[in-house]
């Protein structure tokens, strides 16, 4: 298989199998050496790069983990690394503003900082601090305790941000960038370039490979073997504007990212709790790669997206040769690791019924760090209370069980029920004997247990905290 | 902006060792480690490895041409595994490929045949079973027996604190090149090139001349890099003498993390005697050191253990006691502090337990029990100055503590979900090596007929910028601008027998000996224009690269003196030593004056928990530090800010678990985690003491790579005292990490009992 794609101001092309990590395509068969390897499991940050696709004139670009993603997948796509972005002979102002506040020690991590900002920078319509941070929520650093980045965040975001105020379109924006600096000049030839590429629309790879969405999991666990692996790419881009309201349902594509999830305003319209807690879920470069589909088919008992959607009673509609299956998202988990999933068939869509007026929802997420962290427990609830009573519930908990777990006991007791304290405690006895969570590095069976009921009070205390005392669920 | 190493690190054009372009023919190497903690290898079976595709070969403990030892101090550990396994991880070999993915596809060929035996992981179970790495080591001060009878109050407790990975981003890595006449080229990623130097000539039978060892710069050490490097680069050094073929070994992060040595866990007991005003009268600590499999540097580490265990305070009567435990886990190493942390840590445990005894503030029997001027530590040497107090007082002051505190305290009576805790953490860090013989350092420096300069230290730049110091230093005695000087890597053919870049005073004391030697050129220059001039020495100067005669400027520039110079048929190039002057200990008393100096400050911690979930956010650091007078403020911040970033992490969310066959639970990156851009406090903010009154340190600087980290110790302390503002009277086990997992547990053990037994 031949893959062709822009890297940098490049053409290059690769016969490597489809698998080939892009992180050793660029070090080893194109000797770029800015990128680093840190930890090839997506957490440090240190080989992020910049993914470019063409979309109509202009390209989006977004940060990702070089390490996390095939190579067999680029085709027609632009990667730039920190050698594509320097400017020879001096520095960029994102470099300059780091330079000035000494945010480099050791160095290691620093072209992967400096990449997850330029991605920001690149797609940003308003500049924030705060947003800017959290683009560089995949980055580690172990020199500087962050203080001086955060110094240079704050002097790049106040250097930038009136001109931001001043963009316009996106066609228009690439000039913008660079004129400030941003990135070189030949960043506006590359949409010409592209689409000069065969642009081969995805599913591409190898007919006959391992069928992936993302496959950020899939190189954490199995990287060693990727090399001469065949894969099959789903198409897990621009799946934001397919997701669908229709009748009483919020449809959304399997392959939507996490990152299209947390900002598609069609989807946080009518569920606000994405805003506030999809930043919780592993980290910019993985949410640019990471899949609802792809997280809810890995099945690991703790995926942050299956809890979220279990509490909402989503559906998910699976596809073999044209016919369609539809079962409850709750049904499709069968034991650790196994799906009601039969050979040949395909998860395409998940769909929940659109949460009606006095339905709240809350989703909790506790783990060691706060972000970028596998949770030791997370639970979803979704809650319909009307004239003082409990009309409807749904409870999830992941990190609990075999597998992402639906609460059914806890939910049928608490419906017809008044919502009062007592009522609440009983209802978390009943919560215990529906688990049977394992000791492991993310917390004892004890603590696990306990989380759990921490997160089922912390979903009451959050949605009712005038009607509920937390003195009395403590 | 001065041009600087910055900017290549910036452009990701900064060179680490794994991104070197090698000749094609370099082989890969991957490690062959032990599976279990404890056991004997009966045989290794190396056919189908060895007829895997790409492998080159396979080097084994026979293979090794001269000594299978890599024991710095003490010669207990092997390079590979002859009988005896010890820990999960132990290199018992390594093959030889063409590429990564040969070496690593082969090494699931190979097949051990070995007998497992039952692990010892707790220094404890090692005590009991006479286990040691080495005898244990008393420090005592004053009369423990007559003192008990004068306290008022006894407190006595257990602490216990955990191991810490060094997460330096670049993993461990060596490579060799074949010279001339079976010269070794090692480029290695260590802070100790010549410890590297001597174990790989023991290692391959070489004299030390046949091996040079080149270090440009590290992508992080923080001490796993200063004994824990040697062993890669050995291994490179066997397969590329025994292959004729250059060869590089780069451990892959999940590699990292189970095979290298890590912070050394600490449990400990002790005994603190107080007065009832508040004044401590005695302390008596026993320290359990988990050594892991081998010595390392754990006795190094264990005595200075000994010399923080009263860390800032001033106690009459003491008596300390540490013993290194030998175990089946990594052989644990140095990590920023040397056992000072932890140290340090269990006093202030027993101070906080003895506040709140008494009902005390911590502050105040913090404050009373200051060491101050004239007072003695248990080692014997004596306290020349007051800083540790001013630090204290002007960090109560500067940072206006009381409103602090009171804010606080009316936050927490309004809010139940929510908790704030604030703690003080004193801390005294003495410099120097120990062991005194390693207090010394060289450089050398040629002047270039152009006037660039170039320096050779025995300092390794691993991110601290000692090169940037190095090139201040130069700079100031040439009154040269930093970018006519350049810092070399740090080569054993440059700068023989060196010490390592550990123990904060790689600047110092490299430091002093660059300057020693650029005074020397610096006096040839002058003796050069006095003899052409017939003006006296002191009349000249060079400033801003011109020499000035009388105060007047001259007709030479920095560049045109030195070609002059150069003509004249005079040295341009200086070597000096510099040791540091006037300290010894006696091992026999364990007394004596350990240390150049003193590094002192104090640090507040302002924490918010979560008391429904146990998750706590560091919401600021506020810190005086002694800085002496700062050579570079910027790098010094620098340093004092991820220094205690890395202390937090310590006793907050970095947790390495073993399970009951000595396997780390903790041995990838989702699974061990370091604070990351949100966990690191919303604010750290340094406040510079400085003072002049330091002449040991270049310049009247201070060394400044560790003590910083101990400031850490406070957020454990805030956390706890967060958690008593909930549930007042909480009985919590002093065991660092404070995880997540153990607050909550803690804030709601009644609730678990209630569940164990109401049913």
């Amino acid at each position: 298989m031949t893959i062709s794609f822009i890297l940098n101001n490049t053409l290059v092309t690769s016969e490597l199998s489809a698998g080939y990590p892009l992180l050793d395509f660029i070090r080893n068969e194109q000797n770029l050496k800015g990128t680093k390897i840190g930890c090839r499991e997506g957490d440090c940050g240190a080989c992020t790069i910049l993914l470019g696709t063409l979309v109509e004139n202009h390209i989006d670009y977004k940060a990702v983990n070089s390490c996390l993603l095939a190579t067999g997948e680029l085709q027609g796509k632009h990667i730039v690394t920190i050698e594509g972005i320097n400017k020879s002979g001096e520095l960029i102002p994102v470099q300059q503003l780091l330079a000035d506040e000494r945010a480099s020690q050791c160095g290691f991590c620093t072209p992967g900082i400096v990449n997850s900002i330029t991605g920001y920078m690149l797609t940003a319509i308003e500049l924030s601090e705060e947003k800017l941070i959290e683009a560089l929520d995949g980055n580690l650093c172990r020199c500087t305790g962050y203080t001086s980045i955060k110094r240079s965040v704050e002097s790049i975001i106040s250097t930038f941000r009136e001109k931001y105020s001043a963009l316009q379109d996106k066609e228009t924006r690439m000039q913008a960038m660079v004129d400030w600096g941003i990135v070189p000049e030949y960043f506006l030839s590359i949409p010409e370039k592209l689409k000069a590429i065969e642009n081969k629309v995805s599913p591409s790879g190898d007919s006959e490979g391992k069928i992936i969405a993302g496959g950020t999991d899939l190189y954490v666990q199995h990287y060693d073997e990727m090399y001469t692996k065949n894969l099959t790419f789903l198409n897990i881009e621009q799946n934001i504007s397919k997701i669908e309201i229709k009748d009483t349902y919020c449809y959304i594509p399997a392959g939507t990212s996490v990152d299209e999830l947390y900002h598609s305003e069609k989807l946080t319209s009518v569920l606000p709790e994405i805003s506030k807690t999809f930043g919780l879920i592993s980290s910019t470069p993985i949410r640019n790669r990471a899949t609802l589909g792809g997280n809810l088919v890995n099945a690991s008992p703790i995926a942050d997206l299956a809890i979220f959607f279990l509490a909402l009673n989503a559906e998910v509609i699976l596809e073999k040769e044209s016919k369609t299956r539809i079962i409850a998202l709750k049904d499709f988990y069968l034991d650790y690791k196994k799906l009601d999933l039969n050979e040949g068939e395909r998860l395409i869509w998940l769909r929940f019924s659109l949460p009606k007026k006095n339905t709240f929802f809350h989703f909790e997420k506790i783990s060691k760090r706060l972000h970028l962290d596998i949770a030791s427990v997370n639970s979803a609830f979704s809650i319909s209370y009307e004239n003082d009573i409990i009309k409807d519930c749904s409870l999830s908990a992941g990190g609990v069980a075999a597998i992402p777990k639906y609460l059914e006991n806890f939910s049928r007791y608490l419906i017809g029920k008044e919502l009062k304290s007592e009522v609440i405690l009983n209802a978390i006895g009943i919560a215990r004997t529906e688990v049977m969570p394992i000791s492991d590095i993310r917390g004892s069976k004890e603590y696990k247990s306990l989380l759990l009921e921490q997160c089922i009070i912390a979903h009451f205390l959050t949605l009712f905290p005038e009607k509920l005392k937390a003195e009395d669920l403590l | 902006m001065i041009k600087d190493f910055i900017h290549s690190h910036l452009k990701g054009e900064s060179v680490f060792i794994d991104d070197m372009n090698l000749p094609k023919n370099t082989l890969i190497l991957a490690v062959i480690a032990s599976p279990v903690a404890a056991g004997v290898l009966k045989n290794i079976d190396t056919k189908e490895a060895l007829a895997s595709d790409g492998v080159i070969g396979i080097l084994l403990a026979d293979d090794i041409p001269g000594e299978n030892e890599l024991g710095n101090i003490i010669q207990d550990e092997k390079l590979f595994v002859e009988n005896e396994l010890e820990f999960i991880g132990q290199p018992i070999g390594i093959i030889a490929a063409e590429n990564a993915q040969s070496a690593k596809k082969a090494l699931k060929k190979i097949k051990l045949d070995f007998e497992e035996h039952t692990g010892i992981f707790d220094p404890r179970d090692a005590y009991k079973k006479n286990l040691l790495i080495a005898p244990p080591r008393t420090f005592q001060m004053g009369n423990m027996k007559s003192a008990w009878e004068k306290c008022d109050v006894i407190i006595e407790d257990r602490v216990d604190s955990g191991m810490q990975e060094h997460l330096y981003l670049e993993t461990q890595n060596a490579v060799t090149i074949l010279g001339d006449n079976g010269k070794l080229f090692i480029y290695s990623s260590t802070q100790s090139p010549t410890a590297v130097q001597r174990t790989v000539a023991s290692v391959m039978g070489l004299p030390m001349h046949q091996i040079e060892v080149d270090v440009l710069r590290l992508g992080g050490a923080f001490g796993g890099k200063e004994d824990q490097a040697t062993a890669w680069a050995a291994m490179t050094a066997l397969a590329a003498q025994k292959f004729n073929r250059p060869a590089k070994l780069v451990l892959g992060r999940h590699e990292d993390l189970t095979y290298t040595g890590k912070r050394h866990a600490y449990s400990s007991d002790y005994k603190l005697g107080l007065s009832k005003d508040g004044k401590i009268l005695a302390y008596e600590v026993m320290f359990y050191q988990n050594g892991g499999a081998s010595a390392d540097l754990s006795t190094a580490i264990l005595e200075r253990t000994l010399f923080h265990s009263t860390n800032s305070y001033y106690i009459p009567n003491v008596s300390a006691t540490a013993a290194s435990c030998k175990t089946n886990l990594v052989p644990n190493t140095a990590y920023r502090g040397f056992g000072g942390p932890q140290a340090m840590f269990v006093l202030e445990s027993a101070i906080h337990r003895a506040a709140e005894v008494m009902n005390f503030e911590v502050l105040d029997i913090q404050r009373k029990n200051l060491i101050k001027k004239d007072d003695t530590f248990p080692y014997g040497m004596k306290v020349l100055d007051n800083h540790g107090l001013h630090c204290f007082d002007r960090a109560l002051s500067h940072y206006n503590y009381d409103k602090k505190k009171q804010k606080i305290d009316d936050y927490n009576r309004t809010h139940t979900l929510k908790k704030k805790g604030l703690s003080l953490m004193p801390i005294c860090f003495g410099i120097s090596f120990t062991s005194t013989f390693l207090n010394q350092a060289s450089a050398l420096v040629h002047v270039y007929t152009d006037g660039s300069v170039g320096i050779s230290t025995g300092a390794v730049e691993m991110g601290q910028g000692v090169n940037r110091k190095m090139k201040l230093v130069a700079s100031k005695v040439f009154s040269l601008s930093i970018d006519k000087i350049k810092i070399e890597s740090t080569n054993t053919t440059r700068a023989a027998n060196t010490s390592p870049t550990a123990a904060s005073s790689a600047a110092d004391m490299n430091g002093n000996a660059v300057k020693i030697a650029c005074d020397m050129i610096l006096e040839r220059l002058k003796d050069f224009i006095s003899e052409k001039t017939q003006q006296k020495v002191d009349t000249l100067e060079i400033k801003n690269n011109h020499i000035f005669i009388n105060g007047e400027k001259s007709h030479w520039s920095w560049k045109s003196l030195v070609w002059d110079v150069y003509f004249s048929r005079t040295s341009l190039s200086a070597q000096a030593h510099y040791a540091t002057p006037n300290i010894f200990f006696d091992k026999k008393t364990e007394k004596g004056d350990a240390f150049a100096y003193h590094v002192v400050g104090t640090a507040i911690t302002e924490v918010t928990l979560d008391t429904l979930r146990g998750q706590y956010h560091i919401d600021s650091v506020e810190i005086v530090h002694d800085f002496g007078e700062s050579l570079d403020p910027l790098t010094d911040r620098g340093q004092v800010e991820g220094a205690l970033v890395q202390g937090i992490g310590w006793v907050t969310i970095e947790d390495i678990q073993h399970n009951s066959v000595g396997r780390n639970l903790a041995d990838t990156l989702a699974t061990y985690k370091i604070p990351d851009i949100y966990f690191a406090p919303d604010k750290i903010d340094v406040d510079f003491y400085e003072n002049p009154e330091n002449s040991k340190g270049p310049f009247n600087s201070k060394a400044i790579g560790e003590p910083p980290f101990m400031y850490g110790i406070g957020a454990y302390f805030a956390i706890e005292n967060a958690m008593k503002a909930f549930r007042p009277g909480l009985d919590i086990p002093a065991s660092a990490p404070l995880t997540p997992e153990k607050v909550l547990m803690t804030l709601y053990q009644e609730k678990l009992l209630y569940k164990k037994y109401g049913h």
